[in-house]
């Protein structure tokens, strides 16, 4: 019998792991409290990602298996999404090569966005794809600089075989600044630590937690997993022995080896829960912004027949450990390198052919020949090669999740590249169709011809004379 | 079914301006000078040329569209002069125009000008330039080094060769070419440089290092040519004639279809075997006097070498290292110092390899004259990329042979 709940899940995180030691070296004359901080590592998106390319990955890694035709509406919750006016869940979607008919939501402005999303999908009936994203913005130097970690998560909710479903939830809205960053400003502005974890954590969750446990007649005792996407030490903890949860069901925040991934954060941790949940087990998500969302969800005998192509863990064991923190900071535009000449090239993005090539440029559709059978990139109107010259005998073939080989490549230090330098070459998809194209996620001497490659969705350029930014497919490194 | 273009057009005159950074000249200059040393050579006035071709492919850098610059540098009278483009092929493109004007009977005497100016742009290696809305979307910018030195890696993948060998050889193409340029006073590098120091040097796009890249220059080169009756009716005795002119332009099937292997240049293969059946050529290794091939950068030439049909495909690193195409080889390779060191002036280096074998074949290289009285030489002017561009392919030679 169909149910209605959450049919599958997924995440992201970016491949590079920052040492936070590294950014301690650089910092430690200035800020030097933060040596306690200085331990462990934080994941740094690439400079060609963004929350839209991260949530687009953790789209991916749920949707594994799964016909994404089922897809009604995607969401996408984020306080760093890319563009104010322009639908970031529209990205997402053509990237996913979803067909049109479907609806798109972008949930933004306070660190319990994802909640919230995955609330309003919860209280419909479509099948929505949320996904939530973050690309920190911390100050250098910052505390926020040594907690916050960038990832993505998605999660499917729908009618069919629910891995989970929905017990009972409970929001608050009370105007609470803890922190806050106006539209357009770079950087979060913090009050007092002990105000926001005294007044606000416990003063407004404590309360906000016992409602929902009343209002689903569960104890405290019997919550198996309490996700608290704090990074504030401590507060999970208090906030569980207030309610009466045990302590061994404190979820980790994942802050050793992640950091804190801000509003994505929750579906981050509710995603990395539900890799090891188990039939039956109560899973309570707390998360805290401008009041709080509390959503109590019960494990089903589903668990476990869905499972994400990484997961968290699986994102987590695919690392590139870094020590380079001026790379991480030139990445984030908060240290101006000289670019020189090659950089001033203009990113122009003809937004008509944009439109008429956004099956290609977005979901790397290319063309299947109906008369030879030859698949290439992209499509045209004559197929390439060993054809009879006939129009129009095309048809789509989306190429995104086709495996490829490197065919050539070369690591190109002449040609500008915020990462040089960069690499390139041609590349052949298994089953037919080859590009030339940028590599991505490589570590040093990894590329070589014949070595396996799967596409991610990145940021091609950005054009700075006018706030734009382009997305192409590159070729990570398969996994 | 049409004849080919063998022995229908003589060139009359050949000038080259001398290349390298022409820091106090505009281009209209540099035009000027190729001009004036084609038309002492031709001994013909301006009032006789019937039409011209211009040759250039970086007009928003330099000199802009249309054949007005040409037609307003000579103040020529009048007559039609057209602007073509087809990459770092675009010289060869204007001879080819010019000549089938007169092979067409249409024009008595054409002029054919390659011309560029690269360095007005502030910065070194060639402009970045865009190729059209769709690719800037999907495709790759890169640079000039990193889509050849591609060629590097599948060619080593393709015919097992290691990669110190294949360096090596690449060395030697550079070294070899330095050599020659050192005796050419129009070269824009006229330095000898060491095996040590070519392999020693900094990388530009792995395994290319700089070394491994020909200079990127400023000049322009000029061809007059006319029928074989007119230019005896003018009075030349020496004639050299056009044995062959073939262009093969990829349609997209080494980029996208995948039978290609990235090793070498499908283009250069078909012009080539065009090239030799429309001269009358059967075994080019014995047949050919010398040649000037498109050495963007050294693994280019290598690649060519097989591609040409010279040297067997996976042997041309070790006709190289043989020294076969060294000056004083069998085949000599860019005796002039090639694009390495005679220059890269895009536009111009069509005209610059025909000019170099015009040169060769009347005996007036000077100093870098082959002893051996050259019979057929061939250029070879590429544009684009491995995975997609235009090959060209010039064969002249005496017009008895």
């Amino acid at each position: 019998m169909s149910e209605f709940g959450i049919l599958s899940f997924g995440a992201y995180v970016p491949i590079t792991r920052l040492q936070r030691s590294a950014i301690h070296a650089t910092n430690s004359w200035f800020a030097g409290g933060l040596r306690g901080l200085a331990k462990g590592e934080k994941a740094v998106a690439n400079w060609d990602e963004d929350s839209v390319t991260m949530a687009l990955e953790a789209a991916r890694d749920a949707l594994d298996g799964i016909d994404r035709a089922s897809v009604q509406r995607v969401a996408i919750a984020s306080t760093t999404l890319p563009f104010a006016d322009r639908q970031n869940a529209g990205i997402v979607k053509e990237a996913l090569n979803l067909p049109d008919a479907v609806g798109a939501l972008d949930v933004a402005g306070s660190q319990r966005a994802a909640t919230s999303a995955l609330l309003a999908a919860l209280g419909g009936n479509e099948t929505t794809l949320v996904t939530a994203a973050e690309i920190t913005t911390p100050k250098p130097a910052s505390e926020r600089e040594m907690t916050s970690g960038d990832a993505a998560a998605a999660v499917l909710v729908g009618t069919g075989t629910p891995i989970a479903t929905l017990v009972a939830s409970h929001s608050v809205t009370m105007d609470f600044v803890d922190h806050f960053r106006e539209a357009g400003e770079a950087h979060d502005y913090d009050w007092e630590a002990r105000w926001v974890r005294d007044e606000g954590f416990a003063r407004i969750m404590n309360p906000a937690i016992a409602a929902l446990l009343k209002k689903a007649g569960v104890e405290g005792a019997a919550i198996d997993h309490f996700l608290v996407p704090v990074a504030v030490k401590g507060v999970p903890e208090m906030l569980a022995k207030k309610a009466g949860i045990g302590e061994g069901a404190v979820a980790d925040t994942l802050g050793a080896n992640l950091g804190h991934a801000g509003a994505a954060h929750a579906l981050v941790m509710l995603a990395g829960t539900l890799e090891k949940a188990k039939p039956g087990e109560r899973i309570l998500l707390a998360s805290f912004g401008q009041g709080c969302d509390l959503i109590l969800f019960e494990v089903t005998g589903a668990i476990g027949s869905v499972k994400p192509r990484l997961g968290v863990s699986g994102w987590l064991a695919r690392r590139i450990e870094s020590t380079n923190y001026a790379k991480y900071l030139f990445h984030r535009g908060l240290l101006q390198l000289d670019r020189g000449a090659r950089a001033e090239h203009d990113s122009k993005t003809a937004l008509t052919a944009l439109w008429r090539g956004r099956k290609a440029v977005l979901g790397l559709v290319g063309g299947r020949c109906t008369k030879t059978g030859t698949v290439q990139f992209p499509k045209s109107e004559v197929s390439v090669g060993g054809n009879d010259h006939a129009v129009g005998t095309q048809e789509d073939y989306p190429l995104a999740e086709v495996p490829a080989k490197v065919m050539t490549w070369t690591a190109d230090a002449l040609t500008y590249s915020p990462d040089p330098p960069s690499y390139y070459g041609n590349i052949d998809f298994v089953g037919g169709g080859r590009m030339m194209t940028e590599f991505t996620d490589f570590a040093g001497d990894a590329l070589d011809v014949g070595a396996d490659l799967r596409m991610m969705f990145r940021i091609k350029a950005y054009d700075e004379n006018r706030g734009f930014r382009r997305y192409f497919w590159k070729a990570a490194p398969a996994f | 079914m049409a004849k080919g273009i063998r022995d229908k057009v003589a060139i009359l005159g050949m000038g080259c301006a001398k290349f390298g950074e022409r820091w106090d000249k505009d281009e209209d200059q540099l035009m000027l000078e190729a001009y004036e040393e084609a038309m002492a050579d031709a001994g013909i006035e301006a009032s006789q040329i019937d039409a011209a071709w211009l040759g250039a492919a970086f007009d928003a850098q330099n000199i802009g569209p249309s054949g007005i610059p040409l037609a307003v540098a000579l103040r020529l009278p009048d007559i039609g002069v057209t602007k073509v483009e087809n990459y770092c092929a675009s010289g060869t493109e204007s001879f080819r125009g010019a000549v089938y004007a007169v092979a067409s009977g249409a024009c008595d005497i054409a002029l054919a000008m390659g011309a560029e100016k690269l360095k007005d742009t502030g910065y070194g290696g060639l402009p970045v330039r865009t190729r059209g809305t769709t690719h800037d979307m999907v495709g790759i910018t890169g640079s000039a080094p990193g889509n050849f030195a591609q060629l590097a890696s599948a060619y080593r993948g393709v015919h097992g060769v290691s990669k110190d060998d294949l360096k090596r050889a690449m060395a030697h193409v550079s070294v070899k070419s330095h050599a020659n340029g050192a005796k050419n006073p129009k070269a824009h590098l006229q330095k000898a440089v060491t095996m040590d120091q070519v392999l020693g040097a900094p990388m530009i796009a792995e395994p290319l290092g700089l070394f491994d890249c020909c200079g990127v220059s400023d000049g322009a080169a000029c061809a007059i040519v006319t029928t074989p009756e007119i230019a005896r009716a003018l009075g030349k005795t020496d004639i050299v004639t056009v044995k062959a002119l073939q262009l093969a332009t990829s349609n997209g099937w080494e980029m996208q279809a995948q039978g290609w292997n990235g090793s070498y240049f499908h283009t250069t293969r078909v012009a080539a075997t065009r090239a030799y059946d429309e001269a009358g050529i059967t075994d080019p290794r014995s047949q050919l006097s010398l040649i000037e091939v498109h050495d963007c950068f050294s693994v280019t030439e290598l690649v060519t070498m097989e591609d040409l049909h010279i040297s067997k495909e996976g042997q041309g690193w070790r006709d190289v290292l043989d020294g076969f195409y060294d000056c004083d080889g069998a085949i000599p390779c860019q005796i002039d110092g090639g694009l390495k060191c005679f220059g890269h002036p895009i536009g111009a280096s069509g005209l610059r390899m025909i000019y170099e074998n015009y040169l060769q074949i009347l005996g007036r290289a000077g100093e870098r004259q082959r002893q051996d009285n050259p019979v057929f030489a061939l250029s070879h002017n590429l544009g684009g990329m491995p995975n997609q561009n235009v090959s060209s392919i010039a064969i002249i030679g005496r017009a008895d042979a």
